[in-house]
């Protein structure tokens, strides 16, 4: 055997464990997930599924229930990441100084990431609750409560992923400034330049690399979020609050219909996808960091 | 331009003193060069004049303002980084621009400031490239460039020609200097190499840890330290030290030394003498002043001035390594009580073998004396 040939080997080899656990809980569910999306659940338990191809993915997406779905998911996704971005980065701003104790706001600040979406949907479902709420306590009591609320269940709901992914926002936020040589920020201050055109100009644009990691993963973290919605609004009012990751669960488990739950998630599988993709190229040929 | 000014200036991080008691004026349109070890102060010296840093006590006046309250922005001086401090995301028009823009300066004059520094750096071909495509050199002349592009009224450099190969660095030492002279610039460089601050400073600023030593031209600096640190840091290879007892008796001062005894010059003798404390001195001699001789018999000390004058016989001691540079040789050689004392050789002088016993003399007239407990000069 040649050297070459013996190192093509060992090389696949070492790739094999990685390839089985990939194959067993990857690869086979998500090929198994789209076969089940050519599937056409009975309407009463316990008869055949009917085998209908592209059917039921060409029913199931031109559906107003999926692009109403997606319309909620994306809308969330626009009321959380931007937010917590730009909440994330004003925080690291304030806590990137060299202060005494500071230490201490920059684990207050990071502190969330301890906290589980469980938790924080806990937290916030007390606060806006009509009984024992803080917001009916200091007053503020609007009817129907905030929960039940059509127009502004949808923006509690994305209040709490923003307060809860705060944490980690700022920790990436943060990471990204200490990534910025102090030297470029003293450059400018001495060449003349006002604390905000140092910001805009040298902060802001070194810093795209991590904003928008931030934004991409925060995008797919919004596009995956179901706890809170299912802990506090149950995709309601009116599915003002059903996101994607919630119209899988209700069809798969309220409504019993695997084979729309299939079809919702491959569509799901594929936005995902393309974002991670997008973010791929972008960082790819985003490096300006050589000194 | 103007000139900059410390008064008093201190400058402690916690318990550390950064910068003590630093007085030290840079005139108008001169190029003083602050030089000193790695962690003397220099570089805090220089970021407190940016106003990157704030002293703890005295007045930093540039010009005729006293600057300490005012902001690093406004301060109107321009500093280049040792690492250059390019920004990354900006092409080199950019950032030779950036002062410009950062001062609201209109774009037709934007683009005719940046033209001429550009022009005077020769960069004007590399206006359009980010600074990652650049070489070393490069970029050191686009930070030049950055900071000439609006006349301030200092510049502050902080080793600037650290981060360039050997070759590289001696060129733009002198293109520097003509720079500077080209834009009568008062220019406050900060390095840890001798050879810069010779070469390149009108006047040489010495400080070490935090306490400024000496300040004087590069030749007065080399030929009358002002203490044995001063001798030593300047110049390679170093000031040759060595240790020795003052013996007052008759008309002379004589100072005994491992393996023989020295008489000081009657003028020098005579600075001794009114200091009557001092007993323990040190004795300098720069390498290029020292003679090798064959060895004497022992106990044929020297009776003239100096060590050994032309009847007298030298310090007795061994060659121990020959460093031969081409032009010129080192040669170390060891003391009767393990003192080194290295001997600079023109290239075509004899070479002494290693291990040989040799003489070792100088003239009186190149003779430095220190006072050994405080380090500083006695002067005749």
């Amino acid at each position: 055997m040649t050297r070459r040939r013996r190192e093509a080997y060992l090389g696949y080899a070492l790739l094999l464990p990685a390839l089985v656990v990939f194959g067993a809980f990857v690869f086979y569910p998500l090929g198994r997930n789209i076969y089940l999306g050519f599937f056409r659940n009975p309407p009463f338990p316990n008869l055949p599924k009917r085998y209908v191809g592209f059917d039921q993915y060409g029913e199931v997406l031109g559906s107003s229930d999926f692009w109403n779905s997606l319309k909620t998911t994306v809308l969330f996704a626009l009321y959380t990441v931007p937010t917590g971005i730009a909440l994330g980065l004003g925080l690291a701003v304030l806590a990137h100084q060299k202060l005494k104790g500071i230490a201490i706001y920059r684990t207050i600040f990071s502190s969330t990431v301890a906290t589980s979406v469980a938790v924080a949907s806990v937290i916030f479902g007390t606060l806006f609750n009509p009984q024992v709420g803080l917001l009916p306590s200091i007053g503020i009591s609007p009817n129907p409560p905030i929960l039940d609320n059509p127009t502004w269940a949808l923006p509690a709901v994305a209040l709490v992923t923003v307060w809860q992914s705060l944490g980690l926002t700022f920790i990436l936020m943060s990471s990204g400034l200490q990534a910025i040589p102090d030297e470029l920020l003293e450059a400018a201050a001495v060449d003349g330049a006002t604390p905000w055109r140092r910001f805009r100009q040298v902060t802001l644009p070194l810093l795209t690399p991590t904003l928008f990691f931030a934004g991409v993963v925060g995008t797919i973290f919004a596009f995956q979020s179901f706890g809170q919605i299912d802990l506090l609004t149950q995709g309601g009012p009116l599915h003002k609050t059903n996101v994607l990751t919630y119209f899988i669960y209700s069809e798969l488990r309220l409504h019993s219909n695997p084979g729309t739950a299939a079809v919702l998630a491959t569509a799901l599988f594929v936005i995902t996808l393309a974002l991670t993709l997008i973010q791929l190229r972008f960082l790819e040929r985003r490096v300006h960091y050589v000194r | 331009m103007g000139r900059v000014a410390f008064e008093s200036v201190t400058k402690r991080f916690g318990d550390v003193t950064a910068v003590d008691d630093l007085t030290l004026e840079i005139h108008d349109e001169e190029l003083l060069v602050l030089l000193g070890p790695s962690g003397c102060g220099k570089t805090t010296a220089l970021r407190m004049v940016a106003g990157l840093d704030d002293p703890t006590d005295g007045v930093i006046r540039i010009g005729d303002r006293v600057v300490n309250d005012v902001e690093a922005k406004d301060r109107d001086v321009a500093m280049v980084f040792q690492s250059y401090a390019l920004y990354p995301h900006m092409t080199v028009r950019r950032n030779v621009e950036f002062p410009l823009r950062a001062r609201d300066v209109p774009k037709e004059d934007r683009d005719s400031l940046v033209m001429e520094a550009a022009r005077s750096l020769g960069i004007e071909d590399l206006l359009d490239r980010k600074p990652a495509a650049l070489s070393g050199g490069q970029r050191q002349r686009v930070a030049l460039a950055r900071a000439i592009v609006r006349r301030p009224a200092a510049f502050l450099m902080d080793e600037p020609l650290s981060n360039l190969d050997a070759k590289l660095r001696v060129q733009t030492r002198a293109e520097l200097v003509e720079l500077q002279r080209r834009l009568a610039a008062t220019v406050l460089y900060v390095t840890h190499d001798q050879t810069e601050a010779m070469t390149m400073g009108h006047r040489v600023a010495i400080l070490n840890r935090g306490v400024l030593q000496q300040v004087d031209a590069p030749q007065a600096v080399y030929e009358r330290p002002a203490n044995l640190f001063v001798a030593q840091f300047v110049g390679t290879p170093p000031m040759n030290t060595i240790a020795g007892e003052v013996r007052t008796g008759g008309n002379d001062v004589v100072v005994h030394v491992p393996g023989g005894r020295v008489t000081l010059p009657a003028a020098l003798g005579a600075a001794v003498r009114r200091k009557a404390t001092t007993r323990d001195v040190v004795l300098g001699v720069r390498p290029e002043h020292l003679v090798l001789g064959a060895s004497r018999p022992a106990g044929n000390g020297s009776a003239g001035e100096g060590m050994g004058t032309a009847d007298g016989a030298g310090l007795p001691a061994t060659v121990t390594v020959i460093e031969s540079l081409g032009h010129e040789r080192h040669v170390v050689c060891r003391l009767e009580d393990g003192t080194l004392v290295i001997v600079r050789q023109a290239g075509d002088e004899p070479v002494p073998s290693v291990g040989a016993r040799v003489s070792i003399a100088t003239d009186a007239e190149h003779l430095h004396l220190f006072e050994a407990t405080s380090g500083s000069r006695i002067e005749p």
